[in-house]
This record gives C-alpha cells, structure tokens and sequence, in this order.
C-alpha cells in the first residue's frame, strides 16, 4: 500500500491587504490577504520550512531515498535546488535530490513521482507568485510551500494512495520565458473552454482507474491556473458542495505550484480515517489524484496546521515594502558595502553547518558548539565531539540588538544572541519579528531563510525567529 | 612559567600624535612623516638613530614598506602589526619587548590608519572568504548588546542606562573640547546627545567613537638610557595583552556585562606594575570607549567601579576630568576620533603629555605618578585586550 506518512505546510508569515494595492495603484483588487515571503525567503528556505516539518512527524527511521523539489520560480537553474533541501535536512549525501520545475503543473507531477517511487521519497512544492504591480497575479497570487513524505511502508500510510489519471493539451492560456519577473495570460474564456473538458477527461478517467464515484468524495481538493475554469469544473462535477475544499484565496491566495499540496494539507490536518479525497490540479490540461485515509491518521499531528499559520500571520505588510521586497522597487540602499559573496569551497566544508545547522558536543564535559568545534571551549579537549543538528531546538534571547546601519535588504538589521535548550549558544539574525518586541528572555525557533544574495550566489543559512509553531 | 613583565626596563623618550579627524588632504605617507618626525622631534633625535621599527595599522597598508616607503628608511627592521582595534598598542609592545631584550637600542612604535577614504559610514573591514554564516552585525550593533544585558542583570532601566551613556559621551565631548588634535573639540549638551539618531540597538550617533584618520608614534630606549634624550621620561611599568577563547557568543554563561579578557588582562598589568588599588593609584586612565556602554563596563572591569555601581560612578562624576580618577581626559575614542592603528598609541600619547604635566587646559594635577591605558579589539565575549601602565618614576 503506498501512499502518504507525513506532510508539511508552509505558509509564510506576511499578509499582504489587497486593498493596500487598491490604495496605492487606484485599482481594484479584490478584499482579503495574500500571503508574502519574505525579504529574506525563496522557494528553497520554503520548502525548506515545510520538508523540515514533514520529517518532524515521519515515523522513525525513514529516510528519504529521493528528494522532489518542485516551483516554477527556482532560485537556481543550472545547478539543483533540491540539493540544499537535502542538505538542510540533514540527510547526508545518499539520494537522489532532484529538480522537477518550471511549470505550475510540475507540481503535481513530482507529487505522482514521488507516490510511484519503491522507496521513500520526499516531495517539496514552493512557490512566490507575483505579477506587474496592479495586475490580477499579484492580487490573487500567494507564497507558500508543502512537502510530502511517500512510501509503501505498511502501517505507516496515513491517506492511501488509489490511483491518478491525466490529460494534457498543447496550447497558451498562460505563460513566461526564463528571467521574466511576471507571466502572461490569454484571454480568460480562452483557457475555460479548453480546461473544462481536459479536466473532467481526467475526473472520469481517474475515478474509472481507483474505483470511486463522485458522490463518495469526502474532499474535493481542486485548484490550477485557471481559477475560472476550476470553478466551473467543480460545480458541473456533482460533487456535494460542503466536501470542496477550502482554497485559502481570501487569506493565502494562490501559491502556484505548492497550492495543491496547501490545500491537501489543510484537508490531511482535518481528515476521519477512511475518507476518500480526489485532488484535481487544473494547468496545461489536468491531473487528478484520488487518496484514502488509514486509521493511522487518526493519531497523526502535523507540526503545524495550514489553519494555525493562517491565523498565525502578520497582517499589516505595507505595498512598498511588498514591492522592493519582490524587487520591483529599487530602494536606496545604506551607505556600507555590499556583502561579500559567499565562497563556495568554505560552504562546501560547512555543509552540515549552514545547511543543516549541526553543531557539535563534547563527549567528554558535554558542552554544546555551534558551529561545531574541534576543541572544547570549556574543557580543551581536542576531536572529541559529537555532531548534533539543532534545527528543531528551541531557545532564549540572552540579548539582542537592533542594528540600524548594517546591510540588509530589508532594515534594520534585528541580532539576538540565543541560548539553545539543553547547551549551547549562537548569536544570529532574527527574522519575522517586530523589532520593538524583541526582548531578553524571549523564545525563538529556527527558520532556513537566504540571508542575502551577492554576485549572484544565493547566501542560505538559519535565523531566529520568535516561537511561531503551535507544538 | 609566567608573565614577568618588563617593568622598568625600558622608557618612552619622545612622542608624536597627529590630529585626528576627516584629513581630506592628507595621505597615510603624510600622517606617517607627521607623527614620525613629530615623536623623533619630540625626543630630540633624528629618524636615522633609529634602530627598529614596528608600524600598527589594521587596513591602511601592508608590510613594513607602509612605513619605510614614505620615511625612506635605510635597510632596516619595520614590522607591520595588526590586532583589530589594539592594532596600535601591539606595535607599541612588541618595541618595547624588542628594545628589553637587547636587540636593539633605539625603536619606534607607530600606528595609521585612513578610515575616511573609504566612502562608508562607520568601520569597514573585509573578512576573508567564508560560509556566509557569521552574523553580519556591525561594531556599534555588537557593542550595544551590553545595554539590555547590563540593565537586566542589575535592573537599571534603560531609560537609566541612556542617561549614563549619554553621561559618558557628554564627558569624553567636554574633555575633547579642551584638546586641539581632538576630531571633535567641541561640548554637546546632553540632550542633543541622548536625542540623536539611533545606530544600533539605545546608541545613538554620540554613543560612537569618531570615524577618523590619524598617526601616532612613541621612541623607545632601555630605562638607563632614557635621560639622555629627556629629563622626563615616561617609564614602561606594565605591558599586558590577551586573546581570549572567543567563547562569549558560544558558552550561556558569559553575560554580556563584563570583557573577560579584560578582566584578565588587568590582572597581568597591575601584577606586573605592583598595583594593588588601580582607582587609588592612578593619576589617570585611557580606556577603549569605543560606544559609551564600553566604557561603563570597562570601569568595572578595570577594578575601577565595583560591579553593577559602574553606573553610579559615572552619574556621580568619578571619572570627570576633575574627578577622583579622570577617565579619557583626551577625549578619548569618542571625541579624540578613532583611526584604528593609531589610537593605542594616542592613549599613550595622553599618558605621556599628562605625566610630563604638559596637557595644558586638561592638565591633571592629583599628585599621582602612574597611568593606564586600555585599548581592546573584537566585540563582547570575543575580543584581544591590552592594557600599559607607564610612569614617571622608576622603581627604587
């Protein structure tokens, strides 16, 4: 039985008001929230965030075998990003970590990928979608990330997976070359009367090939690229309305590639064992994925729910900080340099460091370094460490400071020096913060963010944040 | 085993400091020939008697050819020395343990630096390739995490804490005032002080020492031979400099309130020196106010406040220039300027006018012989520390 152990949600935490793009533009552009990443995140940090809160709930002992990291807008191309997801994860070097991006519907293809696999197999979604300020993709769009653990392990399968069916058709609804800081879209009936029938192709095909009817949905998981289109389909599916699922788009909006998983997500934190759940992904024709959940959901706890990150967002975000955040507005900057890039032979020595944030204990008086040491501060000793990955440790601001004139792309600069439950200190960045809170004795997490990008090389790394998880 | 110190075995004879300040006109070549003619003036020699030379400076040249390219020297020894923000006062120690140990009669220790030339507010320094993974602070933001520390651990509040900082500026501006080679040689009141644009975490823009450019050197010469160039000399009673484990921002138990390594390298000083109370013995001390809760917590750790009255004692006015011990009477980092490489060596250079009793309008008059200078580089928790006690008398 294959199918889905665990899952992850990320939603970041900026809300921008869409009636904030109304004021500023004199456009209209609709009522509610999108989410933002921010300054300081891309869809690897995210996706980051969400495969980390996976493994967080994955049985013991499974390690992926392959890593899918899906977006249609990689920080990288050329060179994978799924290797930083991996590094991050601390999963060591033995797997396959791979890159199935560029399009929204690669999404949903790496998702099937991963379910198809004989072994287990993590698949990521990310996704930051915007579009020219006043345009309907920056209102309607959304930021976020999902991951999904599947395997075939019995027993450990929380919604069984029963089967997938596709269509895929040849024609341009909607789209954007390489470099482009915003798509384009045909006329909108256009893309309806083509997707309509694709996608109910792909309802009946998909339910012939599980062995469902529609009336035995219990959620209805439908999103794509075409939010006309997927409504008409939904209400012409017979499906009864009260099983179609939350979209999020008066909180979230539409984050692309990751929207899908969100959604799915949202449905797993909220599911009864042995609910049948279809998930229609509607982009350059359809994909359909009918799941059923175990009893083994029953006692399943995400780190985090989709719900409990929506209502634990900022609301507040001003438009032109949304807009020099997505660098469509050029700010001046502090006089101070540019950072320097980060060098790749040093990052490459630290992976386990930057990536996966493991420090290191001294065997012999147990004190904790990060980063990791060869000699002990407190007893000398020489090589006799132990190395430990602090990413899910929470800790305290032993102090803090906000500084005003250092480089960042999104000042001022916040800096905390935090104390690790169980040992161990390290004074970091802070993000997703109020800087007039921050306080000594405060408790924060760590969160994967890029810290800044110079001469073209992306700088990951951890910061603080205050505790924002639930659990 | 231990530091033994070479008290008395060597003198400063002659000293040059430069004004600091934005030198839009001068070079480092011309700061250097400055305070190396002044110091050589100073002691009544001329550049070619010199026998060694050892130059500070943390980015403003490198190698010896920094100092014997402008000065022309002859074929002689010049060492380029670096120690972050005690860059001056490693060149400084390590001439006079060169001149104690015989090798040489006569040596010069000189600091530079151009801070100015580089367009960028605040100091700027170019770390070596790396995994982007230290925390991208500035100085004034890594200095400023001693206020809520301090003031959590000994409940001052920080409306409190601002008071005795801006305190500390208000009195480094007014001994600054009286000081002519001072980058800022002006009063500010303290309410134009406490208000003005905040940098990092409470500092404001006077919580900063000054950006400057600036030269300072001193001549050394073994203690028996120090009267034949002076009938002042000024006597090397104390040299102490430590590195520490840099284990603040690693181990929860350091606090963010005190410098460890100065804690220990004033220990080593007054050892060497023979001092049992500092606060008592002291004429006059310069220490490393680089931003104002440096020099609050240095009181402290230089013995001269108990711990968590360092506060008081600069609300109190112990440290003003007529106070029981005058703390910066140069003006210090904050007002004097505070060009890296050469500011150990205008610590000493205060010392020496002070001792000799010629710092005119500033001049101290307590009757007391000994002087300290503090000069520290890094950040709290991480940091080099040194700390020179010289004098007018020699031991008996």
């Amino acid at each position: 039985m294959a199918g889905i152990i665990a899952y992850g949600a990320y939603v970041p935490y900026n809300r921008l008001d869409r009636g904030t793009i109304s004021q500023a533009l004199g456009v209209p552009a609709g009522k509610g929230t999108r989410a933002v990443a921010s300054y300081d995140e891309d869809t690897t940090s995210m996706a980051v965030e969400a495969a980390c809160a996976a493994m967080a709930t994955a049985p013991e002992g499974v390690t992926p075998a392959s890593v899918y990291f899906s977006t249609a807008e990689p920080a990288y191309l050329d060179k994978t990003n799924a290797t930083a997801i991996h590094a991050a994860l601390g999963l060591g070097h033995e797997a396959l970590a791979v890159d199935m991006g560029g399009a929204v519907r690669s999404g949903a293809g790496a998702l099937r990928a991963g379910l198809d696999s004989r072994e287990p197999t993590l698949v990521a979604l990310a996704d930051i979608r915007t579009g020219l300020p006043g345009s309907g993709d920056e209102a309607n769009g959304g930021d976020g990330a999902a991951a999904f653990l599947c395997s075939s392990e019995p027993g450990q399968v929380i919604a069984e997976y029963l089967g997938s069916a596709s269509t895929s058709a040849e024609f341009l609804d909607r789209w954007r070359l390489p470099g482009e800081r915003a798509s384009h879209v045909w006329e909108e009936r256009f893309g309806e009367y083509v997707y309509v029938p694709l996608a109910q192709q792909a309802m009946q095909k998909g339910m012939q090939l599980a062995g469902v009817t529609i009336e035995h949905v219990d959620h209805l998981v439908a999103t794509g690229v075409h939010a006309r289109a997927v409504r008409a389909v939904i209400a012409g599916s017979g499906v009864r309305p009260e099983v179609v699922a939350n979209d999020f788009s008066a909180e979230v909006g539409n984050a692309g590639t990751a929207h899908f998983g969100l959604m799915l997500a949202d449905v797993l934190d909220r599911a009864q064992p042995n609910q049948l759940i279809a998930v229609l992904v509607v982009a350059d024709g359809a994909t359909v994925m009918f799941f059923r959940t175990t009893e083994a959901i029953a006692k399943y706890r995400a780190k985090s729910t989709v719900q409990e990150q929506v209502a634990s967002g900022r609301a507040g975000l001003s438009y032109n900080a949304f807009l020099s955040w997505r660098e469509m507005l050029r700010r001046e900057p502090p006089r101070r340099p540019d950072p320097e890039r980060t060098a790749a032979p040093p990052s490459f020595r630290s992976e386990a460091w930057k990536f996966g944030f493991t420090g290191s204990r001294c065997t012999e008086c147990g004190a904790r370094h990060l980063p990791p040491q060869r000699v002990c501060v407190h007893c000398h000793a020489t090589d006799k460490m132990k190395m430990e990955r602090l990413t899910d440790i929470p800790a305290t601001i032993a102090t803090f400071t906000i500084d005003r004139l250092a480089y960042s792309p999104s000042p001022p600069l916040v800096a905390a020096v935090v104390d690790f439950d169980g040992g161990g200190r390290f004074p970091c960045e802070m993000t997703d913060v109020d800087p007039s809170t921050v306080a000594i004795g405060q408790r924060v997490e760590m969160t994967f963010r890029r810290m800044y990008s110079s001469e073209t090389i992306h700088n990951y790394f951890w910061k603080a944040r205050p505790v924002r998880s639930s659990k | 085993m231990g530091s033994r110190g070479i008290c008395d075995r060597v003198a400063i004879v002659g000293m040059g400091c430069t004004p600091f300040g934005e030198h839009w006109d001068r070079s480092v070549d011309d700061m250097l020939v400055d305070s190396a003619n002044a110091a050589a003036q100073s002691a009544g020699i001329s550049l070619d008697q010199l026998d060694a030379f050892w130059l500070g400076t943390m980015g403003s040249g490198v190698s010896g050819l920094t100092l014997s390219r402008p000065l022309k020297i002859d074929y002689k020894p010049v060492s380029r020395n670096e120690n972050m923000c005690a860059t001056g006062s490693e060149s400084f120690r390590n001439a006079c343990y060169a001149v104690a140990s015989g090798a040489y009669d006569m040596a010069m220790a000189i600091g530079v630096e151009k801070l100015k030339d580089s367009g960028y507010s605040g100091l700027v320094m170019a770390p070596p390739p790396n995994d982007g993974t230290p925390a991208s602070v500035t100085a004034p933001a890594q200095f400023s995490m001693l206020a809520p520390a301090y003031s959590n651990k000994y409940g001052v509040a920080p409306e409190k804490l601002k008071e005795v900082m801006t305190r500390i500026a208000w009195k480094n501006h007014k001994n600054g005032a009286l000081n002519p080679r001072a980058q800022f040689k002006k009063e500010v009141p303290m309410e134009v002080i406490a208000n003005s644009p905040l940098v990092a975490g409470p500092l404001g823009i006077f919580d900063c020492s000054g950006v400057s450019d600036g030269s300072a050197a001193a001549i050394i010469v073994r203690a028996e031979d120090a009267h034949k160039y002076t009938d002042k000399p000024v006597y090397v009673k104390a040299l102490s400099f430590v590195a520490g484990p840099a284990r603040g921002p690693m181990e929860q138990d350091y606090d963010y309130t005190t410098f460890e390594e100065v804690v220990a390298s004033a220990k080593d000083a007054y050892q060497q020196a023979g001092i049992t109370n500092p606060r008592n013995e002291l004429a006059m001390a310069e220490v490393h106010d680089c931003f104002t809760p440096t020099e609050l917590v240095l009181m402290e750790d230089l013995g001269f406040s108990e711990r968590g009255q360092g506060w008081q004692d600069v609300l109190s006015g112990k440290f003003d220039l007529n106070g029981e011990l005058p703390v910066n009477p140069d003006g210090g980092l904050k007002s004097f300027g505070h060009p890296i490489g050469a500011s150990g060596l205008r610590m000493l250079f205060e010392a020496w006018l002070q001792l000799r009793g010629e710092a005119g309008k500033r001049q101290i008059e307590n009757g007391k012989k000994l002087a300290l200078t503090h000069n520290l580089g890094g950040a709290p928790g991480e940091c080099v520390s040194f700390i020179s006690i010289v004098g007018t008398e020699p031991a008996a």
